[in-house]
C-alpha cells in the first residue's frame, strides 16, 4: 500500500471535533475575558438584590453597563457554545446526531445573545 | 472513512471517585448549568424591557424560595467554573500540574468557591435590608 502523504497529513482532523487548535484556544480566551467581566457583573447583581423595575433599568442604562453587558454576554455565551460543543463530541455517538446536536446548540446559544441584545437595547433606548 | 463506533471517551462508573475526577466532572456539570442560568438571566432581562409589570413577575419569582435556592446553586456554579477555570488556565500555561499542587489547588477551589457563594448571598441579604 502506497501513501504519499505525510504522517502529519495522515492523523489531522481524525479527532471528534474534525479540526484543530483554534477551538481550544478561543475557549481559554473567551474563558480569560470572562473573568474579570463576571465579577463586575455579580457585584453589580448583589448591589441590586431585590431592586425594582426602574433601579434596575437605570443601571442597565448606563453607558458602561450597557457595553459590558454586551460583551459578557457575547463572551459567555461563545465560550458556552464552544463549551457544549466539547461535551457533545465527547459522549454523544453516530456522526450525524453529534453534528446535528453540535448546529442546534451553537444556534440556541446565538438565539439567546441576539435575544440579550435586543432585550438590553430595548431597556437602554426605549426603556 | 471512518467507522462509527470509534471509542468515545471512557466509561467513568469503573473509576474510583478521587477530587482530580470529581471537580473534572463539576466543571463539565456546572458549564452545563451556567449556560441553563444564562438562559434565565436572559429571560429576566427580557421580562426587564417588557416593563415594570413584567419585572415584578420575574423578580417574584426570583425572591420565591425556589427562586433563591435556584441562585444559590447558580451562584455556587458559577464561583466554582471561574475558580477551577482560573486553575486549567494556570494548567494551560504549565503552572502546578505536579500532584501535590493539583490537590492543593483543588482543595482551595471548593473552600474559595464556597466562600465566595456565601459571602455574595450575604452580601445580598444585607443590600435587600435584611439586615
Amino acid at each position: 500500500m502506497s501513501d504519499t502523504r505525510s504522517a502529519l497529513a495522515r492523523i489531522r482532523g481524525r479527532g471528534p471535533a474534525r479540526e484543530g487548535v483554534r477551538h481550544w484556544w478561543v475557549q481559554r480566551m473567551t474563558a480569560l475575558l470572562l473573568i474579570p467581566l463576571v465579577v463586575w457583573f455579580v457585584i453589580g447583581l448583589v448591589i441590586h438584590t431585590g431592586a425594582d423595575h426602574a433601579a434596575v433599568s437605570d443601571w442597565l442604562s448606563q453607558p458602561v453597563t450597557y457595553g459590558l453587558m454586551l460583551v459578557l454576554l457575547g463572551a459567555a455565551f461563545w465560550h458556552g457554545a464552544l463549551g457544549l460543543q466539547v461535551v457533545i463530541e465527547d459522549y454523544i455517538a453516530g456522526e450525524w446526531r453529534k453534528l446535528a446536536l453540535v448546529l442546534l446548540s451553537k444556534l440556541a446559544c446565538l438565539g439567546l445573545f441576539v435575544a440579550a441584545y435586543v432585550a438590553l437595547t430595548i431597556i437602554a433606548f426605549a426603556g | 472513512m471512518l467507522s462509527a463506533n470509534r471509542p468515545l471517551s471512557p466509561h467513568l462508573q469503573i473509576y474510583k471517585p478521587q477530587l482530580t475526577s470529581v471537580l473534572s466532572i463539576l466543571h463539565r456539570f456546572t458549564g452545563l448549568g451556567l449556560v441553563l442560568g444564562a438562559a434565565l438571566l436572559v429571560a429576566w432581562l427580557i421580562a426587564a424591557a417588557h416593563g415594570a409589570a413584567a419585572f415584578d413577575v420575574a423578580q417574584a419569582i426570583a425572591g420565591a424560595w425556589y427562586g433563591r435556592a435556584l441562585l444559590f446553586l447558580w451562584a455556587f456554579a458559577l464561583f466554582f467554573h471561574l475558580c477551577n477555570g482560573i486553575r486549567h488556565l494556570a494548567w494551560d500555561a504549565g503552572l502546578g500540574f505536579d500532584l501535590k499542587h493539583v490537590y492543593l489547588s483543588g482543595w482551595s477551589v471548593v473552600i474559595l468557591s464556597l466562600l465566595l457563594t456565601l459571602g455574595s448571598f450575604t452580601a445580598g441579604y444585607w443590600y435587600m435590608g435584611a439586615f
